[in-house]
């Protein structure tokens, strides 16, 4: 690991101003994705803030949903009892993530900001545009097994990651963050970016910005919601293809609907037209199907990932049955 | 990866930081939050950092640069090298210790985030010549074979069965899932860990 600088923030305004004017910085939580980016020279800060310390760890159930503090361990959110009760689809993708190990020491606002697995972006001897921009994509005609078949660019079909993020989007949650500027809110489903012609840049997130919280708003459809982790070993391993459902049913017909999806596209997958193919509807064989198929009716499959196209239709059916669709 | 330089004791240390940079080590080593210094911990680039840690009961005193993980501050600086490194990437868990009381990969972290923490690694579970009960379990179910993975698997499981993730061997292989045996001693590893959890419990 290149040699590095290292303060302690003592509180938010603090963090957020020594980012603004240490130049190379970079802030660490749990460090667990950050150090590997680290050692192998992906990411290279000159200097880390370290923000563990900030009294932004809390998890509460509020009148109107749940906040979580940017700096609450996956562990602690996935075990808070709100959560279980309440929005049981952030419970269940936060304990199919990574280890016990990693969810003591991870925490939400790093979770969110996690790099893609994609092996050439972490490989420096590649090429590849998120990391060295205009250096080309060697995933468009090279092994794409893990990569995208939605959302993706001529530039770029790197997967992303998070299982919370996922689940977050289906729950329509709000990423609250404070920078040099102030603080500002950003809507999940404008957090992360699509490629297009810049996929060096990830996320909405501003130089300096630092997560403060994630607020998730109660709803009949959080309370009814679900995950599906379909991975290539039984557990710890990240998704080849993940589902999560909100539902809100009235007997068999759909109230109301939120489905995102997660290993298919470049950003966590909100799909508008899956849900209205549900909304208002009975929950049937039918509707399931026509449901999937208005999910990758814009899929751009590879050479090695087109199984994702099919894969993830029957995990939308495997989920929906579970929630109800059968009966 | 290349790893940072390393010095094999104290003693070399402090040559080093005499013969070569005098100058530049007397501002560089910070006081630590320990000796009661009100400004928030800062190193430059190369800065060298004293950090306090409490480690098995004992306060341990180590001069790292920031980018030393604590988990080559506990095996190159401190000589505890019960704490293997395996993939040094958070994959294999073999560098498992507890951080007050909670379980965590030790070279994902670094030694100057744990300033103040009580760190137990696997030197610090026996009694003095008593076994801690994980490690007496392991021993009687056979659960090792190179024992490259062991003090990361016990160290994991003392942490499993406090946590109460016993109840059954699903649950057990779930949970004890951030520690991988390349000699496949899952079988005997499950047993061990539901046997100790029983001996904990009694
Ligand atoms: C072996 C392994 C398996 C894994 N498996 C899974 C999996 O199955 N599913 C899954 O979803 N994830 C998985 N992960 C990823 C893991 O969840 C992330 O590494 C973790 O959540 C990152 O959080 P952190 O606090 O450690 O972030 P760090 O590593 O500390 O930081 C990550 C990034 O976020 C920035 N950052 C951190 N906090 C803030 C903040 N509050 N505001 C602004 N910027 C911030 C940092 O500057 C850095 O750029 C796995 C990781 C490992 C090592
Ligand atoms: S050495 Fe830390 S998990 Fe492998
Ligand atoms: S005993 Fe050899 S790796 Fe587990």
């Amino acid at each position: 690991m290149k040699a590095f600088g290292y303060t302690q923030a003592r509180d938010a305004a603090d963090a957020v101003s020594l980012a603004h004017r240490t130049p190379g910085a970079g802030f660490i939580a749990g460090g667990t994705d950050l150090l590997n980016l680290m050692k192998d020279g992906v990411q290279r800060h000159d200097h880390l803030i370290d923000v563990n310390r900030l009294d932004l760890a809390a998890v509460t159930g509020t009148a109107t949903g749940l906040h979580i503090g940017g700096l609450a361990r996956m562990r602690q959110v996935a075990e808070h009892p709100a959560v279980r009760k309440g929005f049981p689809v952030l419970a269940q993708a936060l304990l199919a993530s990574a280890s016990p190990q990693v969810r003591n020491m991870a925490t939400i606002g790093g979770n969110l900001l996690q790099r893609t697995r994609c092996g050439y972006f972490r490989d420096t001897a590649s090429a590849c545009n998120k990391r060295a921009p205009g250096s080309g994509c060697p995933a468009l005609a090279g092994w794409n097994r893990g990569h995208a078949v939605l959302g993706g660019s001529e530039h770029c079909i790197a997967t992303h990651p998070s299982d919370l993020a996922v689940a977050l989007t289906a729950l329509d949650a709000t990423v609250h963050v404070l920078g040099p500027g102030g603080p500002r809110r950003i809507p999940i489903g404008e957090f992360h970016l699509r490629p297009g012609d810049t996929p060096n840049v990830d996320t909405a997130l501003r130089p300096a910005e630092l997560i403060t919280a994630v607020e998730v708003p109660n709803s009949r459809t959080a309370t009814g919601s679900r995950y599906l982790k379909l991975r290539d070993r039984a557990t710890f391993e990240f998704a080849v293809v993940s589902a999560a459902a909100a539902l809100h049913l009235d007997g068999r017909t759909v109230r109301d609907v939120r489905l995102a999806f997660g290993g298919i596209a470049t950003t966590p997958w909100r799909s508008p037209d899956a849900e209205a193919a549900l909304r208002g509807r009975s929950l049937t064989v039918e509707t399931i199907s026509e449901a999937g198929r208005a999910l990758v009716r814009d899929a751009v499959p590879r050479h090695d990932n087109g199984f994702k196209v099919e894969l993830v239709q029957r995990a939308l059916a495997e989920l929906l049955n579970g929630m109800g669709g059968r009966r | 990866m290349p790893n940072p330089p390393h010095h094999a004791n104290t003693h070399t240390r402090r040559t080093v930081l005499k013969s070569t940079t005098v100058a530049a080590a007397s501002t560089a080593l910070l006081p630590d939050a320990a000796s009661g210094a009100a400004s928030p911990a800062a190193a430059n680039p190369g800065d060298v950092v004293r950090v306090t840690l409490s480690v098995n009961g004992r306060s341990r005193v180590v001069d790292v640069e920031p980018r030393v993980t604590l988990l080559d501050a506990l095996r190159e600086r401190l000589g505890l090298t019960g704490t293997k490194k395996g993939c040094d990437r958070g994959e294999c868990g073999a560098c498992t210790v507890l951080v007050d009381g909670e379980r965590i990969k030790s070279c994902l972290t670094l030694a100057v985030m744990r300033r103040g923490s009580e760190i137990t690694t696997v030197e610090g579970l026996a009694d003095g010549d008593r076994l801690h009960p994980v490690q007496a379990a392991f021993i009687r179910h056979d659960a090792f074979q190179c024992g490259g993975c062991t003090s990361g698997q016990i160290m994991s499981a003392v942490a499993c069965v406090r946590e109460g993730h016993t109840g059954s061997e699903a649950e057990i292989r779930e949970w004890m899932s951030g520690n991988l045996c390349r000699c496949a001693c899952y079988q005997n590893i499950v047993a061990a860990v539901a046997d100790a959890a029983r001996e904990v419990r009694r």
